[in-house]
């Protein structure tokens, strides 16, 4: 009676026009379903891509039935990572939609919001089109788009936003870039709330971090980089809460790497702000020190920061004030980070490495499991309004089921992401994704 | 006694230990006696390729390696920035491919990046020599540096060196530091509080932006090119203050010891950094440095090279 899987996970071509017809039930697993704070070992009944019942030991009287046994396993939500870039269109030498969403599915991610930096810039309806039009061919997990607040992310002036969100982006953002003008960040804050679309904000004062390559401070110093100070990071987390407050527009910071912007967004949220914020595993796993030896799989924007950031990263998880664990996944073509340093480009992958660092922060105590999750998984679906990163009954049965002792050591050339540019790349990890279902399909890791 | 060096490449000061300090100026000693001599020559690197390979202008250095080199009979080969392939956009990796195809003892490179020779020096398996790099390191500059002090003050112990100028974007300044920490130095920097690097302190020197202060009790005076590009940013707001709040000159020299010696990396800005009567004055050592540069340029070729 024990099937385990029954496509394997090189089928990803045909998977979204061939809706299984068999049910599926996941078995004696543990389920951790933090929206319905849910922890306990249950089963949970699938069809036609949909959960239909969760409970102690269903029952197996079904026909056409296919059982996962998810003994010691944790079964949660599929993951989401609402900062991925796809590179796809105009950048499909780093990565495409096929390949990004292959390696999210192999992350355990069953949703991915994808960032407007690629060649055209989505800022206008056809881009964000063109994105779905491909998803639904070629991905391998849901796609949502993420448009841009201003027209080629050149910080002048505003995409039609309204057009974009009809289209279906679910924030915007000049990811990569700030919107340094003020006055046009604080009308676009307004304008988005019209749709009700979180701003997400990279927040880097351009002056402040000019020509600068990593973190400021002692290991600059000693390596004679030009480094990016904190500051730069905390004064625009300051104007864009500021503006938040003044506009009353939903603000997401991205990738929150400094005590300082920390510091903002908590005292923010206790005066009421609608400002919520995310985090990279690599901001509470790495500091500045992995700069060393001119290390270009160091280099990312916003820089890996001092030991105490990473302490303050790691509060701010703790109490709450960091709502979400994003990737910032930033695929780079092997020989573009294989130069000097200065002329590396930032930006680091990450799909297939977040949940087994994620881990390790709940099995260090950090956050528990259940928070560890839900930064996974619910948080980010409430942020961007998708009806994502539950197992509800009645829910899309976008689900992960991990193995949470399972010992691995990460390996970027076994990697389903085009990109190879870890720094942790060679790390003993705990931690992988047994088996992911979406769509009513199933994809199974074990063997790997 | 040590008689060779540990690493195949000389990157920085940082990884040297004191004993390979003190290895390469006793090799230069003998090594400056060959520059004295009629007949310049000795056959040491006969048959040895070092290719000088500069990323950005300089006149000094290249020079200086470039005699060292033939000095020790070595064939010395010259490839600038505007003469090699870099113009066509070849990356710094395949051009240090390319030149170990064509099996070089040693390359000396000079690049704008920090961090370049670091770089080369894992791609390639003869000798790298940073000839300056960004605003890490420039070892041989230190080295020439520390063999100058010593021919004047015979020991380095307790010497009390005063470092001025732009020292956030001096290689000088950081190779300096090291050497001099591992030789029993105490180093004082100074300059505009814009051009002290964050943290400078935990490597292990004192810092001053009163200029009479830094130089109080000084043995050693280093003054630092300053350049106008910094200006430019918003650094400092002119030449004209620059040079009253930080250049040297004989009333600030006041402040030094009887016997200070006065140096500088070159190339001076008169009149600005430091004055015209300072630099040709009986302190200064500007030009003792430059001689003292070959021979020290001999002595690193020649313990990477020479398969002692």
């Amino acid at each position: 009676m024990l099937i385990l899987t029954t496509k394997s996970r090189d089928n990803y071509s045909t998977m979204t026009n061939n809706k299984m017809k068999e049910k599926i039930l996941i078995k004696n697993g543990r389920v951790i379903d933090p929206a319905n704070k849910i922890d306990n070992i249950l089963d949970i009944l699938i069809d036609n891509g949909k959960i239909i019942e969760i409970g102690k030991k269903l029952s197996t009287q079904h026909s056409a039935l296919v059982i996962i046994d998810a003994s010691d396993n944790i079964i949660v939500p599929g993951l989401i990572d609402m900062h991925v870039h796809l590179r796809e269109p105009g950048y499909e030498y780093k990565e495409t939609i096929k390949t990004g969403t292959e390696a999210a599915l192999a992350g355990g991610f069953t949703s991915i919001a994808c960032m407007p930096n690629t060649k055209p810039v989505n800022d206008n309806q056809s881009v964000t089109d063109f994105i779905l039009d491909k998803a639904r061919k070629e991905s391998a997990v849901n796609v949502y788009p993420v448009g841009a607040i201003t027209k080629g992310l050149k910080g002048e002036k505003l995409s039609e936003i309204g057009e974009l969100k009809s289209a279906g982006v679910v924030a915007i953002t000049d990811d990569g870039k700030p919107v340094m003008n003020s006055e046009l960040m604080r009308r676009a804050m307004e304008y988005a709330s019209m749709f009700d679309l979180p701003v997400i904000s990279h927040c880097e004062d351009l002056h402040l971090s000019e020509g600068g390559v990593m973190n400021e401070g002692f290991v600059s110093t000693e390596l004679g980089l030009k480094g990016i100070p904190n500051t730069a990071e905390d004064v625009m987390t300051a104007r864009d809460i500021a503006l938040s407050e003044l506009t009353g527009a939903r603000l997401h910071i991205a990738h929150v790497s400094t005590r300082g912007a920390v510091n903002l967004i908590r005292d923010a949220k206790n005066r009421g702000v609608k400002v919520t914020c995310e985090t990279t595993p690599h901001y509470f796993t790495l500091t500045e020190k992995m700069v060393d030896g001119y290390n270009t799989n160091a280099k990312m924007n916003p820089p890996l920061r001092s030991e105490d950031d990473l302490k303050a990263i790691r509060e701010g998880l703790k109490d709450g004030t960091i709502d979400v664990i994003a990737t910032d996944h930033a695929p780079h073509e092997a020989s573009e980070k294989d130069v000097e340093f200065d002329k590396a480009p930032f930006g680091i992958v990450g799909l297939e490495t977040a949940l087994p660092l994620t881990l390790k922060l709940a099995e260090e105590g950090i956050i528990s499991l259940t928070e560890a999750i839900a930064k996974l998984t619910v948080n980010p679906a409430k942020i961007l309004g998708i009806n994502k990163g539950t197992l509800s009954v009645g829910a899309d049965a976008d689900i992960a089921i991990i193995n949470p002792d399972k010992e691995w050591q990460i390996d970027v050339k076994k990697f389903k992401s085009k990109g190879k540019n870890s720094p942790f790349h060679g790390l003993k990890v705990k931690g992988l994704v047994n088996t992911v279902t979406i769509n009513g399909n199933t994809f199974n890791f074990e063997a790997r | 006694m040590i008689n060779k060096l540990k690493s195949k490449d000389l990157l920085g000061t940082k990884d040297l230990s004191p004993e390979e300090i003190l290895l390469i100026l006793d090799t230069a000693e003998s090594m400056k006696e060959i520059s004295s001599r009629d007949i310049k020559k000795v056959p040491a690197l006969r048959g040895k390729t070092i290719i000088n390979l500069f990323y950005e202008s300089s006149t000094r250095t290249r020079t200086s390696f470039e005699i060292a080199g033939k000095r020790l009979s070595a064939d010395v080969v010259n490839i600038s920035v505007s003469t090699s392939s870099v113009v066509k956009g070849e990356t710094l990796k395949d051009t240090a491919k390319n030149l170990e195809a064509m099996n070089p003892d040693a390359v000396v490179i000079r690049h704008s990046s920090s961090g370049a020779p670091d770089f080369i020096s894992k791609l390639l398996r003869c000798s790298v020599i940073n000839a300056g790099d960004g605003a890490h390191e420039h070892p041989t500059q230190a080295l020439l540096d520390l063999f100058t002090i010593r021919e004047k003050k015979k020991e380095f112990k307790g010497l009390k060196v005063s470092i001025i100028g732009d020292i956030a974007h001096s290689r000088v300044a950081r190779s300096n530091i090291y050497a001099m920490n591992k030789m029993g130095m105490n180093v004082t920097v100074s300059g505009p509080s814009t051009l002290i690097p964050v943290d400078i302190e935990k490597m292990g020197v004192k810092v001053f932006t009163d200029v009479k202060k830094a130089i109080e009790g000084a043995d050693v005076i280093m003054m630092l090119r300053i350049q106008l590009e910094r200006q430019e940013k918003g650094l400092f707001p002119s030449i004209r203050e620059y040079s009253r709040l930080f250049g040297l000159n004989a009333e600030k020299l006041k402040n030094a010891k009887e016997d200070v010696i006065i140096m500088h990396p070159g190339p001076i800005n008169r009149g600005v950094e430091i004055s015209a009567d300072v630099a040709d004055g009986k302190y200064s050592l500007i030009l003792d440095q430059v001689t003292n540069g070959v021979a020290v340029r001999m002595a690193v070729l020649h313990l990477l090279t020479g398969g002692v």
